[in-house]
């Protein structure tokens, strides 16, 4: 069967030990996670996580329905129409071409956001797939450090 | 609206549940909770001499009434004990609810003395678990782990209580009624799909209604069997359904899967169509998936969603309680179904019955677990409650006893619980104490929670624990036999004690039997004093539970026979 790569918004209460039933759920079933990122929806008592996961269609039915069984899962959304983003930032040092590193951000929505004593900070918000020709094209500046956000979603 | 302590609140809320039993032990974080039992007489507490056996025992009495199943323990090592407890009710979707004791809150994560992560353990093993930050909070996350507990499908719910919470005083205002925004089991299945199914049965050529636990869940044994009359389509019960349909049912095939009879595993294979109701397709009933039931179309009724789907491809999901929809669905069936069309197919499987029934080869010489079994069903068939440890002896009694209804067999399916039988047959005998109560044990898994004599004298709950002493871990023994040339690698347990002191030691009675008469008088005297009884029955070593689905096997590959 043909794997599949999925996006995943999962709406839960925001209490105790919530994200543990999550991740444990995927570590004790064996389904992969790629990313998962979490925060509070505002005004809310929800939170929003976003996991980037794969598998054949019918592990990804399990995936969904095993997650709506969590007794604090109120929504589980799998559109395939959705706006994914990515935030990536890497540390640069100051003998690069800062100009070029510049040009280079600002082509994935991004910008030098911090200068130090040997460093430069920079940003980049994209796509996913984007993120990593991102990541791809950086590395002739010959990056330090490189944090990935892992991806958030939301829906057309 | 009262003040009162956590502790006070824990035993108040028991008496909203209407709780008349709970099984438990002591210990340091739950002290004061014991302090309010003391005070308070709302239920009666029964003193196990194990914490793995007060969640049993919980679970017995819950499978047996239906009710959910209570029981507490002290954080630490007595939950830890309870462990094994969770799991076994989790995997079979038994209502309970646990509740242990934890440190005090500000000591939590600290190490200390008796603290372990308990809802961290508890989690992969229980419908829900919380953690109870404060007093406040208590009645609210009691009344959800009862209702949790006992709807949708059911399963152990296990709340963890810090010390410091038990003493803090707050309102006690217990919620008549519990709604969660987050959980809502679908009840009502969809009109259209029950439907299109009834359209499914009423074109197949060779139906056969695949029935499994959760008619035993949903309380739906009596409109199974209405459906079953009314279409005279043949039937296979998972080990979790036995009981749904009478011993003497003539649609019933008997048992399905690993041990399953001839000509049920046969049914499976061959059919157009499998009406699963409430089972949930467990490799163990299976045997290799992509062999199974290749040439049928499926219906799966099921309340969870996830269980639909999940190993084969269904044709016909029908999410919702079995009850709800078989309403639903019997008056459509009897309407639309002749029985009739079936009669080619019923022919068939009547030939294989005929071709190859469960059967054993009695002997003189020595006692045939089987007929042990068999022996027993004679003499109470209809009024005893049979619970089971784990082994042979547990599949022979699924393939021989004479069920007659749902809730009579009370086995550890879903997790083969070694230990489980003799503190469950505590837990049904307290829970319906009008009927006798039979544990059939192995010598292996009667020891693993032997110390329940104490409690079960104590309490007068006069289990008759009825040991199949092969001198080995036989179930574990025949795989050797079959798949290890042999190798009789630490299964001999000719090391034995003597299990008829031993009983007496503890203030019960023991018998030794080897031969029929001995055993029918045994019986008869441990039935007619009402006492807590081990019947230590020597039977034949080297029998074998047959037929057998080698693991992995297609289920139309069945050992019929073994010849040494
Ligand atoms: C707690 C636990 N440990 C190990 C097993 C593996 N196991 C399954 S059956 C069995 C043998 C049981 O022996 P006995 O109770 O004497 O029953 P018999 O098969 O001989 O009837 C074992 C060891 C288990 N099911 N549970
Ligand atoms: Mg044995």
């Amino acid at each position: 069967m043909k794997i599949e790569r999925r996006v995943i918004s999962v709406i839960v209460l925001n209490e105790h030990g919530v994200l543990s039933r999550i991740t444990g759920l995927f570590a004790a079933r064996g389904y992969n996670i790629e990313t998962l990122t979490v925060a509070p929806i505002p005004g809310s008592k929800y939170s929003r996580l976003t996991i980037v996961t794969s598998g054949s269609p019918r592990v990804i039915e399990q995936i969904i329905k095993q997650l709506h069984k969590l007794i604090p899962v109120y929504k589980v959304i799998e559109h395939s129409e959705l706006v994914e983003k990515e935030m990536v930032m890497a540390k640069i040092p100051l003998e690069e071409r800062l100009s070029d590193v510049e040009a280079l951000c600002r082509a994935y929505n991004g910008n030098i956001v911090n200068i130090g004593k040997d460093t430069a900070i920079i940003m980049a918000a994209d796509e996913p797939s984007r993120i990593k020709n991102f990541i791809e094209a950086l590395k002739r500046f010959n990056p330090k450090e490189i944090v990935r956000s892992g991806v958030v979603a939301i829906e057309r | 609206m009262a003040q009162m302590s956590g502790a006070q609140m824990v035993v108040e809320a028991m008496r909203e549940e209407g709780v008349e039993v709970v099984f438990g032990y002591p210990g340091g974080a739950i002290m004061n909770v014991y302090d309010e039992i003391y005070k308070h007489k709302y239920f009666q507490h029964i003193l196990t001499r194990h914490e793995q056996a007060a969640v049993h025992a919980a679970d017995g009495y819950a499978r047996a009434t239906g009710k959910v199943g209570v029981a507490f323990v002290t954080s630490g090592p007595g939950f830890t004990n309870a462990v094994t407890g969770l799991a076994t009710a989790y995997m079979d979707s038994i209502p309970m609810v646990v509740i242990s004791g934890q440190v005090p809150l500000s000591m939590i994560g600290t190490d200390a003395f008796q603290e372990i992560d308990a809802v961290g353990i508890s989690r992969p093993c229980t419908k829900h678990n919380f953690l109870v930050k404060s007093a406040e909070e208590l009645p609210l996350i009691l009344a959800e782990a009862f209702y949790l507990a006992r709807s949708g499908r059911p399963g152990p719910v296990h709340v963890d209580i810090p010390k410091d919470v038990t003493a803090q005083i707050g309102e006690f205002d217990y919620p008549k009624e519990v709604r969660l925004e987050t959980y809502k089991p679908t009840i009502k299945g969809n009109s259209r799909q029950i439907r299109k199914a009834v359209e499914a049965i009423s074109n197949a050529k060779k139906p056969v209604f695949y029935l499994g636990g959760g008619i035993i869940h949903s309380n739906s044994a009596d409109l199974v069997r209405r459906i079953v009359a009314a279409t005279q389509i043949p039937a296979v019960e998972t080990l979790m359904a036995r009981g749904t349909l009478r011993y003497d049912d003539p649609m019933l095939l008997g048992m399905v899967g690993m041990h399953g009879t001839y000509a049920a595993n046969m049914a499976m294979s061959e059919a157009d169509l499998l009406i699963a109701l409430g089972p949930r397709f467990d490799d163990r009933v299976t045997g290799k998936l992509s062999e199974f039931a290749k040439y049928a179309k499926i219906i799966h009724v099921d309340i969870d969603p996830s269980s639909i789907g999940k190993l084969v491809h269904v044709d016909y999901p029908i999410v919702g309680d079995l009850k709800a929809v078989l309403e639903e669905m019997a008056p459509l069936i009897e309407q639309k179904v002749d029985p009739e069309r079936y009669e080619a197919w019923r022919e068939i499987l009547e030939r294989y019955q005929e071709l190859h029934p469960l059967t054993y080869e009695d002997s003189d010489k020595v006692l045939k677990p089987e007929w042990v079994i068999q022996r027993v069903g004679e003499k109470l068939k209809g009024k005893a409650r049979i619970s089971t440890d784990v082994g042979q002896h547990q599949m022979w009694t699924a393939q021989y006893y004479p069920f007659t209804r749902p809730r009579e067999f009370i086995t550890s399916g879903g997790l083969g619980t070694m230990g489980f039988g003799f503190p469950a047959a505590m837990g049904v005998k307290r829970g319906v104490p009008d009927e006798i109560s039979i544990n059939f044990s192995g010598d292996g898994s009667i020891l693993m929670n032997i110390q329940e004599l104490m409690t079960a004298v104590e309490y007068r709950l006069p289990v008759i624990n009825i040991i199949l002493n092969n001198n080995y871990l036989g179930m574990v023994r025949q795989w050797q036999t079959f798949f290890y040339d042999k190798r009789y690698a630490e299964t001999d347990l000719s090391m034995q004690p003597d299990f008829v002191k031993l009983a007496e030691s503890f203030g019960g009675v023991g018998y030794r039997v080897k031969t029929k008469e001995e055993f029918d008088e045994a019986l008869d005297d441990a039935i007619s004093k009402g006492v807590v009884a081990l019947i230590d029955v020597v039977v034949d070593r080297y029998e074998n539970v047959l037929p057998m689905v080698p693991a992995g096997g297609s289920l139309y590959n069945m050992l019929l026979e073994y010849k040494d």
